[in-house]
């Protein structure tokens, strides 16, 4: 069960890193957004099964409150999912009205857009 | 008054998770009860006044068929497309290889709540990120792999539009 947790928090170790790395690697704020996004999403989510699998394995063996945490961990989980593609959303939308080009971008069906004022 | 209702018991839900174990009353004690009661009433009132148009959007979130198939949606198609979507901006991250562009789509969903279930699937999923949606729900979408300047929805992400219109729609 340790080790299950431990490869567990691997895999969401390595996606976290690459999602940081991707952060240094990619050219503009869009592609970065993706990597940012995405990468830390599921590594998270990973890192979050970790914990819900510690919290039931406590609830195996008896541990008061062990169900809590996971419970708690779970909740974490599904606002994150939530928050995650909306937050990056908000961010691509504001740069792109903001006036931000995609850098190396082979067509951009964005240019010319009329956008209304919103009330 | 839907409005309000949906988002109070949403409210209630969520705190009731929260506070578990607190007591002997099944498994929360009388405070947590009272004081979870006393905010989802608050927050429903609330949204009731700030929360937008849509009356129809919240009978649907009352219906338990759209949620199975919602949970059923996020475990089967949507974990494995999160799966792959991975390993193809690992890929990209390693060897630097991209072809970004930002594109449009036309999905033709007629809900809010179909587009933003819509658009946050393609956020999470292989290489593309929403960037916008106008007034008609045509979708602004940024790929990192541009294989088709002027592409049809499936092409970009698959049958996700089916989904979201058989979940929400």
């Amino acid at each position: 069960m340790v080790i299950f947790i431990y490869v567990l928090l691997g895999i969401g170790v390595l996606f976290n890193g690459l999602g940081s790395f991707a952060l240094l690697r990619f050219p503009d704020v869009f592609t970065r957004l993706h990597g940012a996004t995405k990468c830390t999403t599921f590594g998270s989510i990973f890192t979050i099964l970790a914990t819900v699998a510690y919290g039931f394995w406590g609830v195996a063996r008896g541990i008061q409150g062990d169900l809590t945490l996971a419970i708690h961990a779970l909740l974490a989980l599904i606002a994150l999912l939530l928050t995650n593609p909306t937050g990056a959303h908000a961010i691509a939308r504001g740069a792109r009205r903001s006036g931000v080009l995609p850098k190396r971008a082979v067509v951009d069906a964005y240019e010319g857009y009329k956008f209304e004022e919103e009330e | 008054m839907l409005r309000s209702l949906t988002t109070g018991l949403g409210a209630l839900v969520i705190y009731l998770i929260l506070t578990m174990e607190s007591g002997s009353l099944g498994l929360w004690s009388l405070e947590e009860l009272i004081v979870g009661a006393v905010l989802a009433l608050g927050v429903g009132l609330i949204a009731g006044r700030v929360l937008g148009k849509g009356e129809a959007d919240y009978k649907k979130l009352l219906n338990p068929r759209r949620w199975a198939l919602f949970l059923v949606y996020l475990v089967g198609p949507f974990f494995f497309a999160m799966f792959r979507a991975n390993l193809d901006v690992a890929y990209r991250v390693i060897t630097g290889r991209i072809k970004p562009g930002i594109i449009k789509i036309s999905p033709g969903l007629k809900s809010d709540l179909a587009a933003s279930l819509l658009g946050n699937s393609i956020t999470l999923t292989p290489g593309t990120l929403t960037v916008d949606i106008d007034k008609e729900n045509n979708f602004y979408i940024h790929w990192i792999n541009v294989r088709n300047p002027q592409p049809s929805p499936e092409e970009v992400c698959g049958r996700f539009p089916r989904w979201a219109r058989r979940i929400a729609e």
